[in-house]
């Protein structure tokens, strides 16, 4: 699909700029604003905290809520799952690791430093998973290992609600690709830290694979070391709703973070993907690229990037795409790209999102070489996620994405 | 022998205010073995009639029948068309991004024989009609049409035409953007699968250089939705050094 919005497209985004030392804005009467600067995360009512009761229950008309369906999401936004965990006990779920040599994991409470470190919990939801939680698990890549096959952490949901806190480290130098990959049902809030040491590479991979009716929000923080390579990929196709937060913050200059993401949202299905990408250090370096099919009935997609360049960001490079293939009627998408820039010294920022249906002049050619329409329609959705695939760079998550769209497609686009 | 039949085809598209009648009465018989030249001025409808044989669904087709060897074309979908044996290739070739070339020939070929071709013979097809076409091996794990110049994609749909072996190939204005190295070479495609005698062949042109190359036993003038003259390749010579100013003048176009 070209770089444009084709016909039919919906857009929104919006894009502020600033000039570096140009001086605080001036705010008050007259000037059409209430209150001076307002950086990305302000636009949230509440300051992210550690502590579910800094913030209120959500009511829907929120900016950050306003798409999520509040009435499916289980009680985690209003203190009932967590009432209903502790007088009936909470669910299960059933963790299997997968540790190369050298991996080492643990059990850890919230006082210990890596629990939180990465990011602060955003929402009430984030903020509930963080103050329920019993215990963290820890995985550890020491310094200067360099994995030749992939860390695994296989969450398989038995029902009830849980509260999760996971922290991942990989130490300077190190080279590691996790997958977290979530299978089964239940209703799930979660923490993830994703601490990425100085000079480090960490490939992390979240998978969506829920039953139908699994209901998961999860706050996914990068923190990204000096000259570290993170990449994000999320990869959502199960669950009735998924709600995730994957942010990225640099702890030194020379960071660089790519964030794939790809979606698949069935009748019914809400899936929603929000990223905040800060650029508040120098030379840090980001990429967005997210893409998702929608079919049936009240399909809802979400998606919203926001990338923040701070004054101090100079040299920043970034870039976020977001794009949305509808394969029928009756699905919706919310796809919402920010850039806020407080900076002019930077080598490169912008965004696109577009939302079409099936182009029908690719239909077209494939079916006038014989091709049967639904093999047609599949071919192009297939090539659709693959052009994304093929960037991920790890060619056994790359082999198994391939086969899951497969199966997906297999099932659903006739 | 396979025959296509043309009879009084008449086609419309929406515009604005209502449907406009771009052909209106279009004859031509075209059999196996036979090459037609199609020339007329632009906004002739010449296009439109390649596209309409093909079914793109932008063109309504309202009065009329097209047969191939006696089945009704007008009744068949765009890929039951290409099973029976109808082949376009198209002047503005569509990109399909994350769709390999070799995927996207191999899942053609497939439908169109009625069974995947085997492997190792397939492997070897495609490489010689590539090299045959002076194609980069390497063009075949690129995305079909991605980035591709107007040289590799005309490349590309003679590829194509020489891999799917049609009946009927309808080549819409495969000469154009091509500089003359090009033009040669994709020429001597064609000319390769029309001396196989197993194909008709359908080409619709703006200007005569392509017939330096590639011999027409029929030529056709295209005005204002129909065909108005028809000879042999003489007749192109005469197209050749006086233009189609008598065939448009007189409100023959619109």
């Amino acid at each position: 699909m070209a770089e444009q919005n084709t016909p039919g497209s919906t857009t929104a985004g919006s894009i502020e700029v600033g000039t570096a030392g140009a001086g605080e804005q001036l705010a008050g009467p007259g000037t059409g604003r209430d209150t001076v600067r307002q950086p990305i995360d302000a636009r949230v009512a509440v300051k992210p905290s550690f502590d579910v009761n800094d913030f209120p229950v959500p009511t829907g008309r929120e900016e950050d809520w306003r798409f999520t369906p509040l009435h499916r999401l289980g009680g985690l936004h209003d203190g009932n799952a967590a009432e209903g965990a502790v007088r009936d006990g909470a669910g299960s779920d059933k963790i299997e690791l997968g540790l190369p040599e050298g991996v080492t994991s643990e059990l850890v409470g919230r006082e210990d430093a890596r629990v939180g470190k990465a990011g602060t919990p955003v929402d009430r939801v984030a903020a509930q998973a963080f103050s329920a939680f019993e215990q963290a698990l820890v995985v550890t890549v020491p310094k200067e290992t360099v994995l030749t096959e992939p860390v695994r952490i296989d969450v398989h949901g038995e029902g009830g609600v849980r509260f999760a806190h996971l922290v991942i480290e990989v130490k300077p130098f190190a080279e590691a690709v996790v997958v977290l990959n979530h299978t089964g049902t239940g209703t799930r809030a979660a923490n993830v830290d994703l601490l990425v040491g100085d000079g480090a590479k960490l490939t992390f991979v979240s998978v969506q694979d829920w039953e139908r009716d699994a209901v998961h929000v999860a706050q996914q923080n990068a923190l990204v070391g000096r000259d570290a390579t993170f990449k994000s990929v999320v990869v959502t196709f199960g669950g009735d709703v998924v709600r995730l937060h994957p942010r990225v913050n640099y702890a030194a200059p020379g960071g660089e973070a790519e964030l794939f993401g790809l979606y698949f949202a069935d009748a019914g299905q809400h899936l929603e993907h929000r990223l905040v990408i800060d650029h508040d250090t120098p030379h840090c370096r980001s990429n967005v690229a997210y893409k998702g099919a929608l079919q049936g009935q009240d399909a809802h997609a979400v998606w919203i990037g926001d990338v923040l360049i701070r004054a101090a960001a100079l040299g920043t490079d970034t870039y976020e795409l977001n794009r949305n293939l509808v394969l029928t009627d009756g699905a919706r998408v919310d796809s919402v790209p920010n850039l806020e820039i407080e900076t002019g010294e930077i080598v490169g920022a912008g965004h696109a999102s577009a939302t079409g249906r099936f182009d029908d002049e690719q239909l077209f050619y494939l079916q006038s070489r014989g091709v049967p329409a639904d093999e047609a329609r599949r071919l192009v959705v297939r090539g659709f996620f693959a052009e994304l695939v093929q960037q991920i760079g790890v060619a056994e998550i790359q082999d198994r994405l391939l086969e899951k769209i497969e199966a997906e497609l297999e099932e659903t686009v006739a | 022998m396979a025959t296509l039949e043309i009879r009084d085809l008449h086609v419309s598209v929406e515009a604005e205010g209502g449907p406009r009648e771009i052909l209106k009465g279009v004859d031509l018989t075209v059999k196996q073995g036979e090459t037609h030249a199609i020339m007329g001025p632009n906004g002739s409808g010449k296009s439109t009639l390649a596209y309409s044989l093909a079914g793109h669904p932008k063109y309504t087709v309202t009065g009329g029948q097209v047969l191939l060897d006696g089945e009704d074309v007008l009744e068949m979908s765009v890929d039951e068309r290409a099973r029976a044996g109808l082949f376009l290739a198209m002047q503005y070739p569509v990109e399909v991004p994350g769709v390999s070339v070799s995927n996207f020939l191999r899942t053609a070929a497939t439908a169109v024989r009625g069974e995947a071709p085997k492997l190792r013979l397939w492997v070897k097809e495609v490489k010689e009609a590539m090299a045959a076409l002076q194609m980069d091996p390497a063009f075949a794990e690129r995305n079909v049409n991605e980035g591709f110049s107007g040289g590799e994609k005309k490349r590309h749909e003679i590829l194509q035409l020489e891999l799917l072996k049609p009946k009927v190939a309808i080549l819409d204005e495969t000469d154009s953007g091509l500089d003359v190295d090009a033009l040669r070479v994709v020429s001597e495609g064609i000319n390769r699968v029309r001396s196989t005698g197993e194909v008709g062949t359908l080409l619709v042109t703006h200007y005569t250089r392509i017939l330096r190359y590639i011999k027409p036993d029929y030529v056709h003038v295209f005005a204002s939705g129909r065909i108005v003259e028809s000879g042999g390749a003489e007749l192109a010579d005469k197209l050749e050094e006086e233009g189609y100013e008598s065939y448009v003048k007189g409100g023959a176009s619109e």
